[in-house]
């Protein structure tokens, strides 16, 4: 949480919303246009386009105006494998937690567990 | 020895932090007993079949976990620990392979410090990302590999 502004950080900030994860994964099979990840994300433009702004701002994405139509692809500099896997690896932590916490709490109401280990 | 085709090697670091409502030593003995670690460390579901297990938490102790995916895939994670505190911190390295392949090779540390809610953990990791994913020829698939491996991870 310190090191907001880490490109890593900003990525898994705007990977943390379920419609920007599914405009990447979309993206994932390749280009497309914005009325084009619009559709199946049962989206509006502009809703598209201000998830756009914020995976544009956290590099992962770039778009391209031709002719009339925006293109959008991934950003492969930036999200490139070794990005995915550490965003993945911390991922992976953070769902960890989530079953940790679902555990722990477990435990509390099991009353405790092994607390004297002594 | 073979050359080196590609010796490129990627580095990262990352933390991760989150409060508990327990005890250091219960979160503690969730890191150190196998048992305890089954119940929340590995998700379930797709997650490959467990074929390998071994777990000996202490300094010079190691902790093996070897999965099988469904494509018949293996994952391998190989640790050891090299500082063990007591319901407060554990420093341990450890490699990942895919298949025969290394994967990364990373340090990670935990720290447990009490909260008043109480505990607070903090994870961190310091990994090199090495090459493993190239040899089998191309890029662009270990790209979209990692990518679905990525989305899929993301996505509950």
């Amino acid at each position: 949480m310190l090191n907001q502004s880490t490109p890593l950080d900003r990525a898994f900030q705007a990977l943390a919303d379920p419609s920007r994860r599914a405009i990447v994964e979309r993206l994932t099979r390749g280009p497309a246009s914005v009325s084009e990840l619009a559709k199946p994300l049962a989206m509006t433009f502009p809703a598209v386009m201000q998830h756009l702004a914020v995976l544009e701002g956290a590099a992962l994405v770039a778009s391209q105006k031709i002719g009339r139509v925006r293109i959008c692809r991934l950003e492969a500099s930036t999200l490139d494998r070794a990005e995915a896997w550490l965003n993945a690896r911390r991922a992976e932590w953070e769902r960890r937690f989530d079953r940790l916490g679902r555990y722990l709490e477990e435990l509390q109401k099991e009353g405790g567990d092994d607390e004297a280990r002594n | 020895m073979k050359p080196a085709i590609d010796a490129a090697a990627v580095r990262g670091a990352f933390t991760v932090e989150r409060t508990f409502k327990a005890t250091p030593a219960q979160a503690f003995k969730a890191f150190t007993d196998e048992r305890a670690k089954s119940r929340w460390f590995a998700g379930g579901g797709d997650d490959p079949k467990l074929v390998e297990r071994e777990m000996d938490v202490r300094p010079g102790g190691r902790e093996v976990a070897v999965g099988e995916w469904k494509s018949g895939k293996t994952s391998r994670f190989d640790a050891f620990y090299f500082d063990v505190v007591p319901d407060r911190r554990l420093v341990y390295a450890y490699e990942m392979h895919l298949d025969a392949r290394k994967i990364s090779v990373s340090l990670a540390c935990v720290e447990i410090e009490p909260h008043p809610i109480g505990v607070r953990l903090k994870v961190s990791e310091q990994a090199v990302f090495l090459d493993g994913y190239d040899d089998a020829g191309s890029r662009e698939h270990g790209t979209n590999y990692l990518m679905d491996k990525l989305v899929a991870s993301l996505t509950d």
